[in-house]
């Protein structure tokens, strides 16, 4: 089918590998991101916080530095469990945000193009497809959260050397599952979204809903009832739950509360947060009902039987 | 690629959307270079092409493309077929070189070769010039003529066009006609076209599959039927000894027939040429006025299978059965 012949000919090379094809969708798609300004400037805010750690880290080990700067970080900010904890958290905000701006076209924009039935009449299976669009979010949430999770915890380890990498060696597990679980649920609920929302803005807003209104929903319940139990609402507050217990810093006495008893004593009530096993399980339901979504939703063709 | 290879089998095909059957058990074999898929509106014809591309599960039965099962190897189906959608599809916000890139990169086509491939799709449906500009901003025709090139990009062995004039103004369907004509007559790939304008079935293809109802109303190969059709020559003639004129060609082992006072039909034999009548009647001095082959024309194909009430009795419509392809009886 050479240009200057117009002619029509089968290409007579070898294939890619099968396997691999699926690898082709998130090639283009990054390529289509870095065109954003906006995405980009949000990629590069994703590092500040992980920048800032690697300074305290830093600082945490050199006496010069601390010194000169007059500072005692070292009692300040320990580099410990909580501190990789409160990496996951800050990280785990930064890559919802980037989330929230590139996920939701990337199914609906397919949707609202007929584009899917392009791709599910090539060698493509739908879970092919659905997992093509994945990697796009697990790879850029991988380069903002584990990524450099894992290479803070290398320099502590550098730093503080061969004892405290022995004793820590568990966080490796710990910030790569704990992010790896949150980059999953990230990625199959946007994507279930996006599958469900054609608009791009309104795709957005749904993902933000589906966060905030369940946390709000959950403090309510809390603050009316009493009670920590409404947490199991918020995917946020599950997220952190198992976070805490990965870094074995989860205590389901989360606090205590002074209140008036039946017969006008005052009380104290123990505050117990929801088992950590509610929370996995929460999450895992999330996760199951977006695969039973995108399932639904991602089809060349809507039957109506 | 040999002519005669099946290009489509249908085994007892059916599909059922919830309770409602939209194919039911079909049978069959295709095999023309180019196959008309025609039939009215919901007889089935696009539920019949999203199953053979495996977008419904077949309720019953099975279909093979190539031989190879459209169950059991549907990558494998998938990957030896373009396919047009009927209706706007593309990938916004992406220059149609990169569209066509991609897609010709997801049927396996290694990056450094797509690109290429890509260009040469683009310049050989026509849009050489504007194929870095988006999708989105292209006229309906150039959208058609940018699915046309996705759908042959990667080469394969059949192309699947749905509606492919659909909404395309009289220089844009001829461009496109002329290029399925030029994929077809270059016998590389086979081509499968649902369309219900019957003029681009009747210029493009020599198999037509007519739907009705889900059941198959006709298979015909339209080839077969022109080559027949030849043979019957109606005449109007003038003057002379028409009566003698007629007992002469009957002479060279023709029937005919005497119609009107003007009117002669003929069967002609295969020895037998139209010069030889034009001698016979010189000889007989009897002015020839008109001379018409007789033309089953696809619509009276078309016709006469949306006659026939009921295809799934066992009443299959089959016209032109020129090499044996009346075969999808027992429906």
């Amino acid at each position: 089918m050479a240009v200057y012949e117009h002619l029509y000919s089968a290409f007579e090379g070898e294939k890619h590998s099968a396997w691999s094809r699926f690898l082709v969708i998130p090639r283009y798609a990054l390529r289509e991101v870095f065109k954003s300004k906006l995405l980009v400037t949000m990629f590069i805010l994703c590092f500040i916080y992980p920048l800032v750690a690697a300074i305290l880290v830093y600082l945490h080990h050199n006496a010069n530095a601390l010194s000169m700067l007059q500072l005692n970080v070292r009692e300040l900010l320990p580099i410990d469990a909580s501190f990789f904890r409160t990496f996951l958290e800050i990280q785990g905000a930064f890559s919802f945000i980037l989330t929230v701006l590139i996920a939701p076209p990337l199914i609906s924009r397919d949707l609202s193009n007929n584009a899917l039935p392009l791709y599910l009449c090539r060698p493509l299976s739908r879970t092919e497809y659905v997992l093509g669009k994945m990697a796009v979010i697990v790879f850029l949430l991988s380069v903002v959260t584990w990524v450099p999770g894992l290479l803070i915890f290398f320099f502590q380890a550098s730093q503080g050397g061969f004892d405290w990498l022995w004793a820590n060696l568990w966080m490796i597990w710990a910030i790569f599952f704990g992010f790896t679980v949150w980059i999953i649920l990230l990625s199959l609920l946007s994507l279930a979204v996006s599958a469900f929302v054609k608009w791009r803005v309104v795709a957005s807003g749904a993902l933000l809903g589906l966060f905030f209104i369940p946390s709000a929903f959950a403090q309510i319940v809390n603050g009316l009832f009493i009670t920590h139990a409404g947490n199991l609402m918020s995917m946020w507050a599950s997220m952190n739950s198992i976070w805490r217990g990965l870094f074995g810093l989860f205590d389901r006495q989360a606090a205590t509360v002074r209140a008036r008893g039946a017969n006008r004593q005052m009380i104290e009530l123990v505050m117990m947060e929801p088992p950590l096993w509610a929370s996995w399980l929460v999450i895992a339901l999330v996760c199951a009902v977006c695969v039973w979504l995108l399932t639904r939703k991602v089809r060349a063709y809507e039957v109506i039987g | 690629m040999a002519e005669m290879t099946n290009v489509i089998e249908l085994e007892h095909l059916s599909v059922t959307f919830g309770k409602r059957p939209i194919l039911k058990s079909l049978d069959g074999a295709l095999k023309g270079r180019a196959i008309g898929l025609l039939g009215p509106n919901g007889a089935g014809k696009t539920t019949l092409i999203h199953t053979l591309l495996g977008f419904h599960p077949p309720t019953s039965g099975t279909a093979r493309i190539f031989g190879q099962d459209i169950a059991t190897e549907a990558k494998k189906v998938r990957a030896s077929i373009g396919y047009m959608p009927e209706r706007d599809a593309f990938i916004a916000k992406m220059s149609c070189v990169n569209f066509v890139r991609l897609m010709a990169e997801l049927s396996g086509i290694p990056a450094r070769h797509a690109l290429e491939r890509a260009h040469e799709a683009l310049f050989y449906v026509g849009l050489g010039e504007a194929r870095y500009r988006p999708v989105d901003s292209y006229s309906l025709g150039m959208k058609q003529l940018a699915k046309l090139a996705q759908a042959i990009v990667h080469g394969p062995k059949l192309i699947i066009l749905d509606e492919p004039t659909n909404g395309l103004d009289p220089p844009t369907r001829s461009r496109m006609i002329s290029l399925i004509r030029q994929i077809r007559d270059g016998g590389r790939a086979r081509i499968l076209l649902s369309s219900h304008l019957l003029r681009d079935v009747e210029e493009c293809c020599d198999e037509i599959l007519v739907l009705k109802d889900g059941y198959i109303a006709a298979n015909c190969n339209l080839e077969e039927e022109r080559k027949a059709n030849r043979k019957f020559i109606e005449l109007e003639t003038r003057g002379g000894d028409r009566k003698a004129f007629a007992e002469s060609i009957g002479a060279l082992g023709c029937d005919y027939a005497l119609s009107g006072e003007r009117r002669l039909k003929v069967i002609m034999q295969e020895t037998v040429e139209i010069k030889d009548l034009y001698r016979l009647a010189f000889e007989h001095e009897v002015q020839i006025r008109r001379l018409n082959f007789k033309r089953d024309s696809l619509e009276e194909i078309f016709l006469k299978a949306m006659e026939n009430e009921n295809p799934a009795n066992g009443e299959n419509i089959s016209v032109g059965n020129g090499n044996g392809r009346a075969d999808n009886g027992g429906l």
